[in-house]
């Protein structure tokens, strides 16, 4: 683990305020993960991932932008480690370092059509910029 | 008893939900209820925005809840993402020291806000302040032998610590309703299942899959059609085109049919 | 002035590594009162409890204060030492140095002035002792087992042949408790039944032994060696002493819809029941809810049936009250409410069921005759799922328990290989977070299970559990080792649900002033070294009431619990504790705020003729039941008027101490 890995580390903790250290690898996260599939670092490994300080692997992982923020990793939890909250964590640090965005604005338009709702594009926006 | 709330209708509910929020208006009317729109609302931001370290994007949320609380009112809301959010920053005020000083901070309200005012879904206020009995006599059109599943979805639900909404694996508030308005409520397992959410922008192929099987439970466990209270459930079912498709419909809606409200006329 | 001497122990180095032991003898020696002080490496050891009843008849001492350890630990060592010397043993005292000092500070700079200054209150106090007399009490010779299952059972029978009364209190229709709900017994197979009731039939024909069933403890009073309790029989509206257990009214009761508690509600019994057949005593009961004529006052079929007239609607609750020298908790426990897991479709569905439901099922006086079947449609499953951990080790406490339930791995083990022999057809999937196998013979047996069964053992947690239209449950997880997902159309869904204290534990340790930890688990005396004594005294503990644990474990714990038992009922009398509080009749102004604050009920008034300053007068006394008082001191310090004092911890004494802390 670099210093800058540690740093960003201290971050992520920070925003999510979880404990890593609760984990017990029960894999529950990631069976209830409907994303788990479109993930190459699975909900039950972000922990150890994050233990050990992997921090720029997790940044350019597929897995924070595929996230659907669900909640039901959270929820069912047994050892309130709240994986989601993790994923969400290391999202932010990468978002915030990036300074763009991981759909860039022109990438929009061709893919709206009448009936999206604001919401959607909203959800969109809080969780792919600063 | 004094059922005036004070209502946030969220940014959808003003353009692609239009229905959800003017079924909500005339069947609040309906029952007596009176929802003042806040003044000058802010969108809420969509997604419960995270980072403890900033606070800049939880200001809206605090805006619309001070609001309610200097004129001593409940908060009321019908979307599923506003309820989540809104509820979500209230408890970080209520129980975060730093985010709460910093946000009052920004605000400079005439006193500061700390998490006072009570954050209620219509469902919730239909539940305990009109009250389901309530609604069973005044559904003079009840839906008598529709089969609807109810789709909760995430929002609504989790994380459940905070939104103390409904049993989270569970939910049976919205089939309570259902059966207040006469039709016949069909429980089935993914009704807590998520829709892929905003991932429909970029990947549609794969909240379409989810979809799927959301559909392909409810069709199997009895379902004719579905209803929902969020704009963003609304549009990915909506924008399924499998085998399993059923109706979608907003629960305003169907509470609207029940009264024998027609949009925009009040009852019939 | 007491003549006094001051030994100041080294511990090893646990105390003198962070206190100058030596400084601190040689600051004692200033104090007054002080004629003797030193110090040595273990005092605790022979030498060390020779040097000091050397020195106390050497320098004619009239109290000791020894520098040590806690008084928890020594204290009862060190009076024992006084005793011989010929000192009243209350004339010392314990200046505790290691766990309140040494321990909790670094350097001798710190630990050294600190010490010194806890010996000097050591010596203020025992300035103002008075020799104390040890009391003595009366032992009821007779037992009192709360709770009926195996932890009770084999308690009891344990001392009733060492020749005590014993009687049980079990508050369902039967004794067996959850063993007799089971099937086979791991690791060995033994048919649960065949083991068990040969013991339940021991119990009923013992001697020794009452039986009160259907029955509860109402309340309890006194303290060890003397209890007084009340026990609410409720009424069965079949008479014990009448009935023949031929079972005629249970054939002949028209009401069949009550749920059947014993088969964990999966199928229904009749209004006048017995849970099993097997049941101890065979005699039913009525369930008054269920009982047509109890709700409609028609009917009467049982009673116009039965040809010794045992049955009798009138029947009333009788309270008994019985005397007991020493009481055991045997309360057990219950699998916790599986409706918080919604994922798991245990609402929704069936074909999911809890362990115990299983073992309901399997068992050949279950709901199915023994017959593997789904309870929806009464297939016999081919693809059957097993979940782990379904509420244990889960820190939300909504809905699960922090602890291991310890005993899942290895039953879930069982059922699968019963399974695998009677059906090797089905397919059987486990859904593990670890396997935890500690135990003689436990390891071999779960790979038994793997290796010579073919059970799938599958490394993950289940995510949902999603009922089909073609009546399967598709069962959602992930292998954690391989990162795949993982999908099973299962016929049957079985839930390792999380064990928890039977909750009538909450009411009992209110009764019996037991401590209990924040899952209800009774907590014992000390966690190893007294594990089988609760911190009352008096009061045992056998079973699942102090923590997870299996069959063999249970039956240990059991003859633990009754060797005490015997060893306190084999006393004639029993030392009662000196330091209890007493009242001044002069100062007593009759207020009765002791009589308020005190948590036992040892404290009484009498109207009393007292002379003050030669005027004849009658009051209104308190008076302290000395054999009741635990010496906690509430009434001391509630007291206005200074009337009420805790010998050996008197106001005065307690003084003495704060005046010299504060006066250094």
């Amino acid at each position: 683990m670099t210093i800058e890995e540690a740093n960003i580390r201290e971050e992520v903790l920070l925003i999510c305020g979880c404990d890593v250290t609760r984990c017990m690898k029960c894999g529950k996260c990631s069976a209830s993960c409907p994303a788990y599939d479109e993930f190459d670092i699975k909900p039950h490994q972000f922990a150890s991932y994050i233990a050990r300080g992997d921090m720029y692997e997790l940044m350019q992982s597929k897995t924070i932008w595929n996230c659907l923020g669900c909640f039901a990793c959270v929820e069912r939890c047994p050892r309130d480690v709240r994986p989601g909250k993790l994923i969400d964590g290391v999202r932010q640090a990468a978002v915030r370092r990036r300074g763009g965005t991981h759909l860039q604005p022109e990438d929009i338009p061709s893919r709206i059509d009448p009936d999206t709702p604001q919401q959607l594009l909203m959800s969109v926006l809080r969780r792919e910029r600063k | 008893m004094d059922l005036t709330y004070s209502y946030f209708p969220g940014c959808t509910l003003k353009t692609k939900a239009k229905d959800l929020d003017i079924y909500t208006r005339e069947t609040a009317a309906a029952l007596g209820v009176t929802l003042v729109e806040i003044d000058n609302w802010q969108c809420c931001g969509g997604v419960y925005p995270l980072g403890s370290d900033e606070v800049g994007n939880k200001l809206a949320s605090v805006r619309a809840l001070n609001d309610a609380k200097e004129h001593g009112r409940d908060l009321v809301t019908v979307c599923s993402g506003c309820f989540h959010v809104l509820k979500c920053v209230n408890d970080d005020m209520k129980n975060v020291p730093d985010i709460r000083d910093r946000a009052n901070r920004y605000s400079q309200f005439d006193e500061p806000y700390q998490g006072e005012t009570k954050v209620l879904h219509y469902l919730e206020l239909l539940r305990d302040a009109v009250g389901f009995d309530t609604i069973r006599k005044k559904a003079e059109h009840p839906l008598t032998g529709h089969r609807i599943g109810a789709y909760y979805g995430c929002l609504l639900l989790r994380p459940s610590g905070i939104l103390e909404f409904d049993d989270p694996e569970d939910p049976s508030v919205i089939e309570d309703f259902l059966e207040a308005v006469g039709a016949t409520p069909v429980k089935y397992q993914m009704r807590n299942e998520c829709c892929g959410g905003y991932r429909s922008l970029e990947e549609p192929e794969f909240t379409n899959r989810l979809v799927g099987k959301i559909f392909a439970d409810a069709k199997t466990s009895g379902c004719e059609e579905l209803v929902t209270a969020c704009p963003l459930c609304f549009y990915n079912l909506q924008k399924y085109n499998g085998p399993d498709k059923l109706p979608v419909r907003y629960i305003s809606e169907v509470l609207a049919q029940a009264l024998g409200i027609e949009a925009g006329k009040g009852v019939r | 002035m007491q003549r006094i001497g001051v030994f100041v122990c080294h511990c090893g180095s646990n105390i003198a590594a962070t206190v100058d032991v030596a400084a601190v003898a040689e600051a004692a020696k200033s104090q007054p009162g002080v004629v003797f002080a030193t110090d040595y490496t273990y005092m605790c050891s022979e030498n060390g409890q020779n040097l000091i009843a050397d020195s106390i008849k050497e320098y004619g001492l009239t109290a000791v204060v020894v520098c040590s350890c806690s008084p928890r630990m020594h204290e009862a060592t060190f009076r024992k030492v006084a005793d011989k010397a010929g000192l009243n043993p209350y004339m010392v005292e314990i200046a505790n140095i290691r766990e309140q000092c040494s321990w909790v500070h670094k350097d001798t700079e710190i630990g050294t002035p600190k010490a010194i200054s806890l010996m000097k209150t050591a010596v203020a106090k025992v300035n103002l002792n008075t020799p104390l007399q040890e009391g003595e009490s009366k032992v009821t010779k007779r037992a009192l087992i709360i709770g009926g299952g195996i932890a009770g059972i084999q308690t009891a029978l344990d001392i009733a042949d060492a020749g005590y009364k014993v009687d049980i209190v079990e508050k369902t229709p039967s004794i067996g408790g959850r063993m007799s709900q089971l099937d086979k017994t791991f690791p060995t197979l033994d048919c649960s039944s065949c083991i068990l009731t040969p013991k339940m039939t021991e119990v009923a024909q013992h001697e020794n032994i009452t039986l009160y069933t259907y029955s509860e403890v109402e309340s309890v009073s006194g303290y060890v060696g003397d209890f007084t309790v009340e026990i609410r029989r409720k009424a069965r509206y079949v008479h014990e002493d009448i009935c023949t257990g031929c079972g005629l009214c249970m054939t002949k009761c028209p009401s069949k819809k009550a749920k059947n508690e014993f088969n964990r509600g999966l199928n229904t019994r009749t209004a006048i029941y017995t849970p099993f057949a097997q049941a101890i005593p065979n005699v039913p009961v009525i369930d008054t809810e269920a009982c047509i004529h109890f709700r409609t006052g028609k009917c009467g079929i049982c009673a116009k049936n039965c040809a010794v007239q045992a049955i009798d609607y009138e029947q009333k609750d009788e309270i008994i009250t019985e005397k007991y020298g020493a009481i055991v908790v045997a309360t057990g426990f219950d699998l916790i409410d599986l409706k918080p897991f919604g994922e798991y479709a245990y609402n929704l569905s069936p074909d999911v069921v809890s362990s115990l439901e299983l073992e309901r099922i399997l068992n050949a006086a279950g709901p199915t005759s023994g017959h593997l079947q789904r309870m929806s449609d009464h297939r016999q499953p081919k693809e059957m799922v097993f979940i782990q951990c379904v509420g244990s080790r889960c820190e939300d406490d909504r809905r699960g328990k922090p602890y291991c339930s310890k005993i899942c791995c290895m039953y879930t083990a069982k059922q699968a290989m019963l399974i695998k022999d009677h059906y090797p057809d089905v397919n059987i999937h486990v859904f593990y977070i670890d396997v935890r196998t500690p135990g003689k013979a436990f390891d071999e047996f779960y790979r038994r299970a793997v290796e010579d069964y073919g059970v799938d053992y599958i490394k993950g947690q289940v995510g949902k559990v999603t009922p089909q239209a073609d009546g399967t449950l598709l069962v959602h997880g992930v292998d954690m080792l391989d990162q795949k997902v993982v999908e099973i159309n299962a016929d049957m869904v079985v839930l390792a649900a999380a064990v928890e204290p039977n909750p009538d534990i909450r009411k009992l340790a209110t009764m019996l002033t037991l401590s209990i930890d924040n899952n209800n688990f009774l907590n014992e005396a000390h966690p190893k070294l007294r594990p089988v004594e609760a911190a009352t005294a008096g009061v045992f503990m056998s079973g699942v009431v102090q923590g997870p644990r299996d069959i063999p474990e249970t039956v240990a714990q059991a003859g633990a619990a009754a060797i005490k038992v015997v060893g306190l009922l084999a006393k004639d009398k029993l030392k009662t504790n000196p330091c209890v509080a007493q009242s001044d009749e002069l100062y007593c102004n009759g207020c009765s705020v002791c009589q308020n604050v005190c948590p036992y009920g040892a404290i009484s008034y009498t109207e009393k003729e007292v002379r003050d300053h030669g005027v004849r007068d009658t009051r209104r006394i308190a008076q302290v039941n000395p054999a009741l008082c635990k010496g906690c001191g509430a009434c001391s310090v509630a007291c206005p008027s200074g009337a009420m004092n805790l010998k050996g911890f008197s106001n005065r004494q307690i003084m003495a101490e704060v005046d010299t802390v504060l006066c250094q």
